[in-house]
């Protein structure tokens, strides 16, 4: 077992629509998918976007795709037009997700994955 | 009916590039089929400024990226008939068509045969109250702020019978991004308006094409665990579709980027929010059984988008005036320079508070926090990672005059700042705030106009 971010075994990407910010979530390996649902749920995303008060965090399970959805209500500050910060998208708060820790079994660790695990454990 | 129709993505934003799209002409030109180029290049700022400009001159209001995107690949679409589809119409598509003639003239080419989707703009259709009335998601509108502009989002129907009139060219206003994709497909295998898996379907390409590279590598790389191979030359994608829907994405031979699995996965779910409803003015698009399958180098299979009954409203966008929002830069660096930040950062805190009282204030510390962190907290520079810090001050308001204020504070700290203020840069942007309404379909009533048959 290792304690890793998430960037270490998923990709995010983040998407905007007004002040709402979607979140998607895939694990580079699917058999990562099942550790990944256990622990990042709605609640520890909720968690690491505290500082920016969401209104409501869902998560949308998409097991074909070894992926997620989250779904943050009121976390971009009006949004686009609106906010007062350089990043009125959220386009870089994919990155703030996949700083969420996990506990991953490791078995064999390969390439960046490597490079991470010993980076950081 | 054709076997497969071949769609090419040539901008996925206004300001994307515009050697993007010879690439992908070229892979189209030599494939087997009818093939359509598409142009996404209308954010929701850029049609209410098209409009003010409208408003200026009658014969201007249509994407400024008209001009910078189609001379490089009008000449080469035309001789091969490649069909082109863009929403660069904005608040004005007849003029956008006409610019198209001038542009066909100067390059001594045929004359293009361009329609025209007009429809989309409220104006005269809806009162402000009436507006107002239809906001969801906010109360923007009953503000009472001055309408700048107030589109639908048109679906595909319109696209599909311009090209059934042998249209080359397509011009809209507004519509569903997906709808780029999804008209030029109505147009080739006729699918029926309650066909609604196969309407998701091509809703689906449209909505992994609307973003040009962000399906091929772009907005992904993330070096040594998500390497893109030659992302400065990335490739735009090009997607391969059969009558059923089943469709393959790829990308031009020799163009930079990839198309895999992931990249694809990503653009699935960009900007998606109820994975099993995703609202498009065809149909309802649901997600939850696609399949991804890597079928070769760069080709992706996508399959299982299914569809459910178009919604019985259509989203509109209606842009209000928004005030000004002030941005002021100042640079502290080498030793002590966050306590040197800092100082300068409650220095305009302390100031403003009373000479611009109310005034809602934004401090960043570029190289310390200035994205992940939220307006309103207060900048605590005392563990700073960096010993270059770069100061922004932001704040938005109705009154230009106060922010000014804002900007003539960071300025003054040059001279009477802490130590070592460097490299001031300051601007005003006027802003808009936009709004989301929905529409009931009574009120829609697309127009169709051939140019040159009127």
């Amino acid at each position: 077992m290792a304690r890793l971010p998430l960037h270490a075994i998923a990709n995010a990407r983040s998407g905007d629509k007004g002040d709402r910010l979607n979140i998607a979530l895939v694990c580079r390996d699917p058999a990562h998918y099942a550790a990944v649902a256990a622990q990042v749920t709605a609640e520890r995303v909720a968690q690491a976007f505290a500082h920016r008060k969401p209104a409501r965090v869902v998560r949308y399970d998409l097991p074909k795709l070894a992926a997620f959805n989250f779904v943050l209500d009121d976390v971009l500050e009006g949004g686009v037009n609106a906010s007062l910060g350089l990043d009125g998208h959220g386009k870089s708060l994919s990155f703030l997700l996949l700083d969420i820790e996990i506990d991953i079994a490791v078995e064999t660790p390969r390439g960046a994955q490597q490079q991470s695990i010993s980076g950081r454990v | 009916m054709a076997a497969k129709v071949f769609i090419g993505a040539g901008a996925g934003f206004a300001g994307d590039r515009s050697d993007a799209a010879g690439p992908v002409v070229e892979a189209l030109a030599g494939c087997d089929g009818p093939r359509f180029l598409m142009y996404e290049t209308l954010a929701e700022r850029t049609l209410a400024l098209c409009q003010l400009e409208r408003r200026q001159n009658p014969e201007r209001g249509y994407s400024p990226a008209l001009d910078r995107l189609l001379p490089p690949i009008l000449a080469r679409c035309l001789a091969v008939g490649i069909k082109i589809v863009g929403n660069f119409g904005a608040a004005n598509p007849p003029a956008a068509a006409r610019r198209i003639a001038a542009m066909a003239r100067d390059l001594g080419l045929r004359p293009p045969r361009t329609a025209v989707i007009e429809g989309d703009d409220l104006a005269g259709r809806l009162s402000d109250d009436e507006l107002a009335a239809c906001e969801t998601g906010g109360r923007i509108l009953a503000q009472g702020r001055p309408v700048i502009s107030a589109n639908l989002y048109l679906g595909a129907q319109p696209i599909a019978e311009a090209f059934n009139r042998g249209a080359d060219i397509v011009v809209t206003g507004r519509v569903a991004d997906s709808a780029l994709a999804l008209g030029p497909l109505l147009h080739v295998f006729g699918w029926r308006a309650d066909d609604w898996d196969r309407l998701a379907a091509g809703t689906l390409v449209g909505h992994l094409l609307e973003c040009g590279a962000q399906v091929t590598g772009g907005y992904f790389a993330d070096p040594g665990f998500k390497d893109v191979p030659d992302l400065a030359e990335v490739g735009y994608p090009i997607a391969e579709i059969d009558a059923d829907g089943a469709t393959v994405i790829t990308k031009p031979a020799g163009t930079g980027g990839l198309v895999n699995r992931l990249t694809v996965i990503e653009q699935l779910l960009y900007e998606i929010h109820d994975p099993s409803a995703y609202l498009a003015p065809d149909v309802v698009l649901d997600l939850t059984d696609v399949e991804v399958a890597e079928i070769g180098k760069d080709r992706v299979r996508i399959t299982g988008a299914r569809g459910k009954p178009a919604p019985e409203t259509l989203k509109a966008t209606v842009c209000v005036e928004g005030g000004f929002l002030g941005e002021a830069e100042i640079s502290y660096a080498g030793p002590n320079a966050a306590a040197r930040a800092q100082l300068a950062a409650d220095i305009v805190r302390k100031r403003l508070a009373t000479r611009a009282p109310g005034l809602a204030l934004r401090i960043d510390a570029i190289g310390a926090v200035s994205v992940f962190g939220a307006s309103g907290a207060a900048l605590d520079l005392r563990n700073a990672p960096s010993s270059d810090i770069r100061l922004r001050f932001a704040a938005q308001s109705d009154d230009g005059a106060q922010v000014e204020r804002l900007l003539d504070e960071v300025e003054a700290l040059y001279c009477a700042g802490p130590a070592g203020g460097a490299g001031v840069r300051r601007r005003i942007t006027p802003r808009l705030a936009s709004a989301s309404c929905l529409i009931e379909r009574r009120y829609v009533a697309p127009r169709v106009t051939m140019m040159g048959d009127v």
